[in-house]
């Protein structure tokens, strides 16, 4: 678990948007860089609006970038075409937020699990690719005899578990998870983020889990990458970063998860981070967090604080060695 | 505003729910919704409601305003101070509804008017439930819109809801509610569809709100979380029933039912998160 699976350098990637009748650029991602390792969780967290599904989307090539690398596997993904792209998929995979929208609604569950292998191991048979897919199904917690299913006849979470077991079938080295959780309710969450686990311990395969529920991060990844604004706040290992979060950012995110425990809960008291994520249309001059942090100076304004190692953790941070063992806030 | 204080020992009842039963017929059978729920709300308390999708936490909330949809057949007793709401027609519900207990929805986007400017949608209430001034009623919305801590309250007021974000919308939901200063807030999972910074900003808020009128909130959601920090009783329902009613440091310590008992074990450990 050393090799990096996927390494991702100086991502740039941007929307066409209009804004009062004039075609302007939305610059979703900028300068992104980070490694997966093989059989590495990587969770990906932020507001809405950050670029956390934007970059899941670049990862998988489904979305067109302005410049940067995307090396998979050795290769640069942003340089491969047709055929050869097309086989790299059967290395990355993605399970998406709404399970059931994700599932062809006139397909058989069998039929659903079986594309990807059709594709993919066009030297199965029939047969095989069908006996493949009932075992993949009893796999994920559901059982054979539901192949001759509709989608239709499924739960959120057993949607999940499909959508799951469709990402597993080919084998992949990677998966995409796009808020695969967020749709679920606290105990169908729970057993679906056992399941991923599990399957992630048997098949050692690396996970890019886009979320925003920081719990079931904390549970599933094994470092964390911090989006604001389409910039890397912070990069870490995920006991570091929710022991000792680094970034003013990733304080203030940590502080406004809910805590289950009326105690705790009304004991820290920790005013909410103020204000709204400013519009990507017009990001804050230097370090883009700068209008809704606490420890902004001059410099925060003139300069964007390079991605830079303190500890165990990366941190875009001019302040950052003064903010460790500060109270959070 | 009523200045009706809970005592230590009786806390005075604004809502009173007995044997309340909200079924569906269909095709496939009669399907029950809420199931036999008893529950009272006390005056200035905040309740929270917790259960998952399809334990019937939502149709208790509508039920209570009469906002369940024409096929629902609806059973028992909900009194608001006395009076009891499932039998009164619709004009003198009207007078109730908005006024004395308002309602805060998950989705601000669709509960709000597309069409009307923010500043005419909390008008209305003003001029429907207190008869005031179209002058007046300006002045108060505009207050109103301050309370919820949003900058520039005269240019946003002139805007429309999908000009606005959704923590900003959600706020306009609270602002609205309360316009006609209502004894009783319903909030049913409002800051679900928010971010959770958005989030900790909005049950900041309601917090305040709750002091500064002393109304009580029943606040539904399925995030226990959520009730931890806000709620000072829990009641959890399952399948129709309210399957467990206790103090919120008593149910997170020592919870009773079964039910409770897995749900407190699915969240997910927190350790160290400061």
């Amino acid at each position: 678990m050393s090799e990096a699976l996927l390494r991702v350098r100086a991502l740039d990637v941007s929307y066409a948007v209009q804004q009062r009748g004039r075609n302007v650029r939305l610059r979703a991602l900028r300068g992104v860089s980070f490694e997966l390792l093989r059989g590495e969780a990587l969770a990906v967290i932020g507001e809405s609006g950050s670029g956390k599904s934007t970059l899941g989307r670049a990862v998988l090539r489904l979305i067109d970038v302005d410049a940067g690398e995307i090396v998979f596997r050795g290769q640069d993904l942003l340089r491969l075409r047709g055929e050869a792209l097309r086989r790299m998929r059967a290395h990355l995979q993605m399970i998406f937020q709404d399970g059931l929208s994700a599932l062809d609604p006139r397909m058989q569950i069998g039929a659903i699990l079986g594309e990807p292998l059709q594709v993919f191991r066009p030297e199965l048979t029939r047969a095989e690719r069908h006996a493949a897919a009932g075992a993949m199904l009893e796999r994920v917690g559901l059982t054979r005899a539901q192949l001759g299913r509709y989608p239709h006849e499924f739960s959120g979470g057993q949607a999940q578990r499909i959508g799951i077991a469709r990402a597993l079938i080919v084998g992949p080295e990677l998966i995409v998870c796009d808020e695969p959780l967020s749709a679920l309710d606290v105990s169908i969450k729970a057993q679906i983020a056992a399941l991923l686990k599990s399957a992630q311990q048997e098949t050692h395969v690396a996970l890019l889990f886009i979320a925003h529920d920081l719990p079931a991060v904390r549970q599933l990844c094994d470092r964390v990458l911090v989006l604001y604004l389409g910039r890397v706040m912070e990069i870490a290992p995920t006991e570091a970063l929710f022991r000792a979060p680094v970034h003013p950012y990733t304080r203030a995110l940590l502080a406004a998860v809910p805590v289950p425990d009326p105690r705790r809960a009304r004991a820290r008291r920790i005013a909410p981070l103020a204000g709204e994520v400013p519009s990507a249309l017009a990001p804050p001059s230097g370090c883009v967090f700068r209008t809704r942090c606490a420890h902004a100076v001059d410099r925060c304004a003139q300069e964007v604080p390079e991605l830079r190692a303190i500890g165990h953790s990366l941190v875009a941070c001019h302040r950052a060695e003064e903010l460790i063992g500060s109270a959070p806030g | 505003m009523p200045s009706i204080r809970a005592t230590a020992d009786v806390p005075a009842t604004v809502l009173q729910i007995r044997g309340l039963n909200v079924r569906y017929l269909t095709p496939g059978g009669s399907v029950t919704a809420v199931d036999g729920v008893d529950l009272d709300v006390h005056a200035g308390e905040c309740l929270g409601i917790v259960g998952e999708s399809g334990s019937g936490k939502t149709q208790l909330l509508l039920s209570i305003l009469g906002l369940l949809p024409p096929q629902a057949r609806i059973g028992g007793s909900v009194r608001y101070r006395g009076t009891e709401l499932l039998a009164l027609p619709a004009d003198q519900l009207n007078r109730v509804r908005g006024a004395r207990i308002a309602m805060i929805f998950q989705d601000p986007m669709t509960a709000l008017n597309p069409y009307m400017r923010v500043l005419d949608q909390l008008r209305e209430v003003a001029c429907l439930h207190d008869g005031l001034t179209r002058k007046a009623a300006e002045e108060r919305a505009l207050a109103m819109i301050e309370g919820v801590h949003i900058g520039e309250p005269a240019r946003r007021a002139r805007q429309y809801p999908h000009e606005l974000s959704g923590g900003m919308r959600q706020r306009i939901m609270v602002a609205m509610a309360l316009m006609a200063e209502p004894e009783i807030i319903l909030a049913d999972e409002p800051t679900t569809a928010l971010d959770v910074t958005v989030q900790a900003q909005v049950l900041a808020l309601l917090q305040e709100v709750r002091e500064r009128t002393g109304a009580a909130l029943v606040l539904v959601t399925h995030d226990l979380g959520v009730v931890a920090q806000l709620a000072d009783r829990i009641g959890v329902m399952r399948a129709g029933k309210l399957v467990e009613l206790a103090g919120c440091e008593e149910l997170f310590a020592a919870p009773r039912h079964p039910y409770t008992q897995s749900l407190l074990r699915a969240l997910p450990s927190l350790d160290g998160i400061p």
